[in-house]
């Protein structure tokens, strides 16, 4: 299995969509067939038309708010007194996540396909927030599926929603987390394909969705190459590009400009959540080496039982608590051309409440995943070397998980 | 081919009649009543279809997804659904079975090993939810070597180039699904656009069987009984659970509906 050079990783598939022919594909009922092919013909030929992409880019600009900062986190690097630690501030994107750039390619899509609906999934809330906001920013009718144990757990960005006029409907059945919401959402879009569009809320799903998402993340990317441009004059020698890895937007998003740099030089850090210390169940099919299995139409490697049932995960974030990931991380692992670990609930708490208490930002409980590993390896490195960690959600959101499990919310 | 499916329809057809097909979950509500509804029923349906429980199913409405949850939770495994089918194939009475599920499971069992334990226990065709056309081809072979039908699904949004492939790779019984909808919606086209969708199917290729399903109950089986078959699933799963919650022999209750709903396309 290998990476191509000269081709975009999103197209690095076969004829069926499988990446290294084994991550990816479209299981997906006949019903599903037939929209899933005119929205795959419909992208191919938007992402080639220039008009879409000037849109695009005019939106990811005047509304998303491109590009987002890079900044020295000078207190943590002497904190810790190893790597030079610098964060992508995704956070302060519109919305405060990085799920806008799928929220807004993905209205922009659908106004082209003639569609006036349309249906999303959300776990830690973000990619419901984002996507009611573009919803109502495009003139789109919105209805977010979402756990009931998700609802309850990210309040802040289920009030966001009902603001911005979309319709949130609880998901009652198995785990009441995200991968029933993803669950839930496909079987109405079965039952409606006709009339609305579908949002998958990460680089998951049919090969169609992955492919989408990957596309419209990588925004993060393209801004942090020139940005690390104009700052170090070019790439540094040594680069480490830390990210949260759930389903696997952001990460993927944050990492695909620099694909073909040799991982010597730009190395991938996926950090997948552990769970609490004490628990077996985690949400790190990769670290734990889950076995590849289909989940919500796509294979990668996945939390199951020796039957094939997919398995509860548990996380303290929301956004990472999936059994599944990406088709593209399988891929990446696969290659090698990442290296994935995971961090628990508590590191990703500490690390929240020192980056909080030290900086001007403040991240949410998932980058603090991906913020834990670089502080446990950062005194390891000397300052040439360059750790960068996307910081793609705001902690405002886990305010009152962070209150019951700290005593208090610091930022 | 498969025989026993082919003469199920054959027969049906000298009765001037379209085949009864029923969907029951293995396991719901537990092993063993799971089985004595087949022998039960087996004396108004024609062909049984058999579902093999997965927790994620992307297109089951909540009838079958309340079933499916009861098999799980009750320790069904694909080990006994196996036993289940070799059991009822041992019954008399018996009528030809066609498992129904999602990929992931036989992906995990294995495909061989899994169209082996469907040829041991008496399996005579396959539903894949998942596993659409043409990605379905290499195992839609595999199953034909063995005698197992693989049932191809047309739905109302398949193009009619495709309509043809599918139906050109198709085995002996075909399944049009009736609406846009996972299983157990409420009927929501007129049973005349069914129609007039499944004549256009059935001029393709006549001597493909071909069922209607989704939407099927007491109310609406009788305005498509011009038809080669026609599946009821989610009624039945919903007959289970509302005799669990009146205190009521599932078994009988189930058995009952389905004699209803034979009588129904006499």
């Amino acid at each position: 299995m290998k990476i191509k050079k000269n081709v975009p990783l999103i197209d690095q598939h076969n004829k069926f969509g499988f990446w290294g022919e084994k991550f990816g594909g479209s299981f997906i009922p006949e019903t599903l067939k037939k929209p899933v092919e005119d929205l795959t013909i419909l992208f191919q030929k938007l992402r080639k038309d220039k008009n879409f992409i000037r849109e695009r880019d005019y939106y990811f600009k005047n509304w998303v708010g491109a590009p987002t900062p890079f900044i020295k986190l000078e207190n943590l690097t002497r904190h810790l007194g190893g790597a030079q630690i610098w964060a992508k501030v995704v956070s302060e994107a519109n919305g405060g996540a990085h799920k806008i750039y799928n929220a807004t390619v993905h209205c922009l899509i659908a106004k082209k396909a003639g569609k006036k609906y349309i249906v999303g999934d959300t776990g830690a809330g973000y990619a419901g927030k984002m996507l009611s906001m573009a919803a109502k920013k495009f003139g789109l009718k919105c209805k977010i599926f979402m756990g009931a144990k998700d609802i309850k757990r990210q309040k802040p960005n289920c009030d966001a929603m009902k603001k911005n006029g979309a319709e949130i409907v609880p998901v009652y059945t198995g785990s009441q987390t995200l991968i029933d919401a993803v669950s839930e959402c496909m079987r109405y879009w079965v039952s409606n394909c006709d009339t609305t569009h579908m949002c998958v809320g990460s680089t998951v799903g049919p090969n169609i969705f992955v492919k989408i998402c990957g596309w419209s993340t990588s925004q993060i990317s393209r801004e942090l190459a020139v940005q690390i441009k104009k700052e170090f004059g070019s790439v540094p020698k040594k680069l480490k590009l830390f990210n949260c890895v759930g389903g696997g937007s952001s990460s993927f998003g944050f990492w695909n400009e620099f694909m073909h740099y040799d991982k010597k030089q730009v190395e991938f850090i996926g950090v997948e959540a552990g769970g609490p210390k004490n628990s077996k169940k985690h949400a790190a099919p990769l670290t734990e080496n889950s076995k590849i299995g289909v989940l919500h139409g796509a294979m990668q490697y996945v939390v199951q039982d020796a039957e094939g049932q997919i398995e509860e995960t548990e996380s303290i974030s929301a956004g990472l608590d999936y059994s599944g990931v990406s088709p593209l991380h399988c891929f990446l692992k696969d290659t090698k051309r990442a290296r994935y670990t995971s961090a628990t609930d508590e590191e990703a708490l500490s690390a929240y409440k020192l980056v909080s208490s030290l900086e001007s930002i403040s991240p949410s409980l998932e980058p603090s995943h991906a913020f834990a590993e670089a502080i446990k390896i950062a005194p390891n490195f000397r300052k040439n070397t360059i750790f960068c960690v996307n910081s793609c959600g705001d902690s405002y959101k886990d305010k009152d998980i962070i209150k019951s499990r700290l005593g208090k919310y610091i930022r | 081919m498969n025989k026993n499916i082919s003469l199920a329809f054959y027969k049906c057809k000298k009765e001037k009649r379209p085949a009864l097909l029923t969907y029951t979950v293995a396991g719901d509500n537990s092993k063993i009543k799971s089985l004595e509804i087949l022998k039960s029923i087996s004396k108004y349906t024609d062909i049984c279809e058999i579902g093999f429980a997965h927790n994620t199913p992307i297109a089951d409405g909540g009838q079958i997804q309340t079933s499916t949850h009861r098999a799980l939770k009750n320790g069904t495994k694909i080990k006994d659904v196996f036993q289940i089918v070799k059991k009822f194939k041992k019954f008399i009475n018996s009528k030809p079975v066609i498992l129904m599920g999602y990929y992931n499971i036989i992906c995990q069992y294995g495909e061989n090993k899994f169209i082996n334990s469907c040829k041991n226990s008496g399996v005579d065709g396959l539903i894949v939810v998942d596993l659409p056309y043409p990605e379905n081809k290499y195992f839609a072979k595999k199953c034909r070597k063995r005698r197992i039908s693989f049932i191809q699904l047309i739905a109302p949004t398949t193009s009619d180039n495709r309509m043809k492939k599918i139906i050109k790779d198709s085995h002996n019984m075909i399944y049009y699904i009736s609406m846009l909808s996972t299983t157990g919606g409420k009927l929501k086209v007129s049973t005349k656009e069914i129609l007039k969708n499944y004549y256009k199917i059935k001029k393709i290729n006549k001597s493909k069987n071909l069922v209607i399903g989704f939407g099927i109950t007491l109310e609406t089986i009788s305005a498509l009984k011009k038809t080669d078959g026609l599946v009821v699933g989610s009624a039945l799963c919903k007959e289970i659970s509302k005799s669990l919650s009146n205190g009521q022999n599932p078994v009988t209750n189930v058995s009952r509906m389905v004699k209803k709903l034979k009588n129904k396309i006499l």
